[in-house]
């Protein structure tokens, strides 16, 4: 089946078997390998993607439930060259070491300050509690997700 | 300068981007897909394996142990472990067949119509059934190696004693579960193979394939992609799946790439040694301690591996930072019938960490001394000497991080609110705790390693000028592409971003000995800074020369001579590769010469310094659920200088996590040699919400051989959170709980046993 949607403000048309993956769909068919796969089980959120405003595990949804569908990848957050504030925030304060769960971890804190530009440091443990890291401990991510907070306002 | 500074890291931009590519984003023309057929028995012959006749294998790769044209082994220290199993398998999931095909479905469509029949033989899965040795699975006694540590006389040491206690701490398998899978691609050339992917040790690559398949090290290549994590996962496994990728490839004459799914990758990889270990100890009144008899034992699982190098280091650490002049370590590493067990950060250290401290914990209690005090009683300071006889004389932070730590988190206050506290402990309420850990990790290879390996790093100027660093040392998220970068910037006097790195990849990098042993900042950090300095004298020369300035120094990036500036460094630099050619020095590592060491004996200077550690947990238990809530981590690691800030406390705060890890959650479920939980849903790690607040204090204790002062930081953070959470649980609730992890289960049967 072809199935259109807007990938990072673009709209694009796939031709796809019906439960191809969304996450495969965009690695293989749209060559966005940003987004990685970690579990494929929808548990360690390194597929996550925004979808219609929501963060989902892109492995646990099937590209034909998202036609006419909006989607954020960790592709779409630099815009003309110049890093989202997340970016800018985890390179500095040390949120990403080994990096394969970096595009998961910004598109969560994407969504979370979407929604709720002055996060508390708990609110911000909860958005990403979907997103494994082994490397940081955490700690410099919330750090990096509360700097990125602050230079928004 | 560059040293000291938290400059952004080297490849970040390309991580945050999603540019960074990884195994897995990597598609070649004509690419195939392999897979890894593999054994459903802990312990068998195998019988016969049948292709289902209606299926159409036309389009299938199939290869087997014949296909391989040299030796059937991954080569490491006993080259026991066979790339395919011929006609025995010693643990379940142990690869017997490769297959490859165009595409994933049809390659696993292909591997359910293979059949493969055993015979089962009886299998050992505990150490205890491989110590009763009723099966023979290695040598005479299953026995793949043991140590002895003697120093002074323990008889005299117990007969001086006024109290002797007891204890046996037993410590689990532990997954490293990088959140990248392990995966390679193999590329098939004319009388060559290049292989590219995942991994921390490219030079093991090369050696495992010019075994297997009988090449010379230019005809064996390998390249390491971005690396999604290691920690010690993607040490010696690697070897494994490059050699079943390049022999499939070798077959197909395609690359053909394997990427393993989480549930292979979590049953079929190494873990982390599970072990017991047994205390006996002698110890005056006062807390003083007369004599320590420890017996350690680890599972090494069905193949040597780095067995004995996990052991030895865990021998070696097994008597903790404390001072005994009466020691006798008994260590042995046994076989059984399970994935054979590696490398996992830390390496032996963490397992007996746990019994050292809990045993400490032990005899406060017995003794009636405060835990903090015995520590201060005991533990080691300059001038003092370990269970191997090295006198400790340089960078010794022992007393600095216990003394940050304890002071960071008012332990002796909080202590005492704690105690307040549960003596008014009702039910419904939740207890609180407090406990402390002291610990110490050698930093680079254990005894003559550094010595034998003489690691090689390479400083070259590119024809643009710039300095640029050839190592073979990998980028495994913990920050050496920076800090290589920031020590060259330093060496030579120009600035952080002028200087570049080679990717890893044995044909343009020099072996640097492998991505472990919290040794790549300190040693071979050592030799990249030598390489620049020789690249740098050569430019002076060079500057003398040229401008009769053979005073000439260089500030802020730029040759000067009397107050005149000659020209940048770039530009000189420049200017010699468009006239003298390449300027290319290369630096071998050099053990200090004080460093003496005897394999026969086990004694001497196991390690060039140590590291040193202390961590305070804060816990919260849920007395109707016996639930364990660390709520913070204070932690004080002297790491000596600190050459990035930010990258260390990163690495001690991830390390600590993994600890938590290891204590409370992390705990692997078998069936008969199967792993059952081979799944992140039911193999649970720490989230963002199990994770503490944590505080981290770097105490640099600047050690003279390492550049700029560093010592090694990646395997200490692991050593210190488990028994530090153990003493905080024994804290609120008065129970002592022996065995990793602390489930509600074991917390619950500990508790139980109060009450008796």
């Amino acid at each position: 089946m072809i199935v259109r949607f807007d990938v990072n403000g673009i709209t694009r048309g796939v031709e796809a078997p019906p439960m191809k993956r969304l996450l495969d769909v965009l690695r293989e068919d749209l060559l966005l390998t940003g987004t990685k796969e970690g579990c494929g089980e929808g548990e360690c959120g390194a597929c996550s993607v925004i979808l219609d405003g929501e963060v989902i595990n892109s492995c646990l949804v099937p590209v034909c439930q998202i036609e006419g569908s909006r989607i954020l990848t960790v592709e779409g957050l630099a815009r003309d060259g110049r890093l989202d504030p997340l970016q800018r925030a985890f390179l500095e304060c040390g949120g990403a070491q080994c990096g394969i769960c970096t595009p998961g971890m910004l598109i969560a804190a994407r969504a979370l300050l979407d929604q709720n530009a002055h996060p508390s440091r708990d609110a911000i443990k909860e958005a990403i509690a979907g997103n494994l890291c082994r490397c940081t401990g955490y700690v410099k991510i919330i750090d990096a997700i509360e700097q990125a907070a602050a230079i928004k306002q | 300068m560059a040293v000291g500074q938290n400059v952004l890291r080297k490849e970040g931009y390309e991580k945050l981007t999603g540019a960074a590519r990884y195994i897995d984003d990597i598609t070649l023309d004509g690419m195939l897909f392999g897979k890894t057929i593999r054994s459903t028995v802990a312990r068998g012959q195998i019988k016969s394996i049948k292709f289902d006749p209606s299926y159409d294998w036309s389009t299938i790769v199939v290869a087997d142990y014949r296909d391989i044209p040299g030796k059937n082994y991954v080569a490491l220290i006993e080259n026991d472990q066979p790339l395919l199993a011929e006609s025995e398998v010693r643990h379940y999931d142990e690869p017997i067949l490769l297959i490859a095909a165009a595409t994933k479905s049809e390659l696993q469509t292909a591997a359910r119509h293979i059949h493969i029949a055993y015979e089962e033989l009886p299998a050992v899965l505990t150490i205890e059934e491989s110590l009763d040795a009723g099966q023979l699975l290695y040598g005479t006694d299953n026995v793949f190696k043991r140590f002895l540590i003697a120093r002074g006389d323990v008889d005299e040491g117990f007969a001086a004693a006024d109290h002797i206690i007891d204890g046996e701490y037993r410590v689990p398998h532990q997954e490293q579960l990088y959140i990248e899978p392990q995966g390679m691609i193999a590329i098939p050339g004319d009388g060559e193979m290049t292989v590219m992917g995942s991994m921390q040790c490219p030079y093991y690559i090369q050696k495992a394939l010019k075994q297997l398949f009988d090449l010379s090290d230019e005809k064996a290549i390998v390249i390491q992609t971005t690396t999604g994590g290691g920690f010690g996962g993607k040490e010696e496994y690697p070897s494994m799946i490059a050699a079943h990728a390049a022999l499939l490839a070798q077959k197909a004459r395609h690359p053909v790439k394997i990427i393993y799914d989480r549930a292979e990758d979590i049953a079929a990889t190494t873990k982390r040694h599970p072990g017991v270990i047994r205390h006996r100890t002698g110890v005056k009144r006062d807390g003083r301690l007369t004599a320590s008899e420890i017996d350690f034992v680890l599972d090494g699982g069905a193949y040597v591996t780095l067995t004995p190098v996990v052991l030895s280091r865990g021998a070696i650490h097994a008597l903790g930072p404390y001072r005994c002049d009466n020691v006798r370590i008994t260590a042995r590493a046994v076989a059984t019938n399970t994935p054979p067990n590696g490398a996992f950060r830390g390496f032996g250290a963490p397992q007996v960490a746990f019994a050292y401290e809990m045993h400490m914990e032990k005899i406060a209690a017995e003794l009636s001394i405060d835990p903090l005090e015995l520590r201060r009683i005991n533990m080691l300071r300059e001038g003092d000497i370990t269970a191997t006889g090295q006198r400790l004389a340089l960078s010794v932070g022992s007393e600095d991080v216990l003394n940050a730590a304890i002071e960071r988190s008012q332990y002796l206050p909080k202590k005492q609110t704690i105690q307040a506290s549960n003596a008014a402990f009702s039910n419904g309420d939740k207890r609180r705790g407090i406990g402390l850990s002291f610990f110490f990790h050698g930093a680079g290879f254990t005894g003559s390693g550094e010595s034998r390996m003489k690691a090689q790093a390479g400083v070259e100027i590119t024809p643009q000028g710039r300095p640029r660093i050839l190592s073979g040392s990998t980028e495994i998220g913990q920050g050496m592409r920076t800090i290589f970068c920031q020590i060259v910037a330093d060496e030579v006097g120009v600035g952080f971003d002028d200087v570049e790195i080679e990717d890893p990849d044995t044909s343009r990098v020099p072996d640097s000995g492998p991505t472990v042993a919290s040794r790549t900042t300190m040693v071979v950090g050592r030799v990249v800074q030598l390489a620049a300095r020789e690249v740098r004298d050569k430019l002076h020369s060079f500057v003398a020369e040229r401008f009769g300035a053979a005073e000439a120094r260089i500030i802020g990036g730029k040759f000067v001579a009397n107050e005149k500036e000659l020209g940048t460094f770039i530009e000189i630099a420049r200017d010699y590769v468009a006239e003298r050619g390449e300027l290319r020095a290369y630096a071998r590592y050099a053990s200090p010469p004080s460093i003496e060491w005897d394999d026969e004996s086990y004694s001497g200077d196991a390690y060039p310094v140590y590291s040193w550690g202390a961590d305070v947990a804060e816990v919260e238990v849920d007395m109707d659920t016996y639930e364990v809530t660390v709520q913070k981590i204070t932690t004080a690691q002297d790491i000596g200088r600190a050459i990035h800030p930010v990258l260390a406390a990163g690495q001690i705060e991830g390390g600590t996590l993994q600890a938590v890890g290891y204590g409370l959650l992390e705990e692997l479920v078998w069936d008969k040699g199967r792993i059952v939980n081979n799944r992140l849903t039911n193999y649970i790690i720490p989230t963002s919400l199990d994770a503490p607040d944590m505080e981290t204090i770097i105490v640099e204790k600047e050690y003279p051989n390492g550049p700029f002062g560093a010592k090694g930081v990646g395997e200490l953070p692991m050593d210190g959170a488990a028994p530090a959470i153990a003493a905080a649980v024994y804290n609120a609730t008065g129970a002592f709980v022996f065995e990793i992890p602390i489930t509600p289960e074991r917390l619950m049967a500990a508790i139980g046993l109060l009450a008796r």
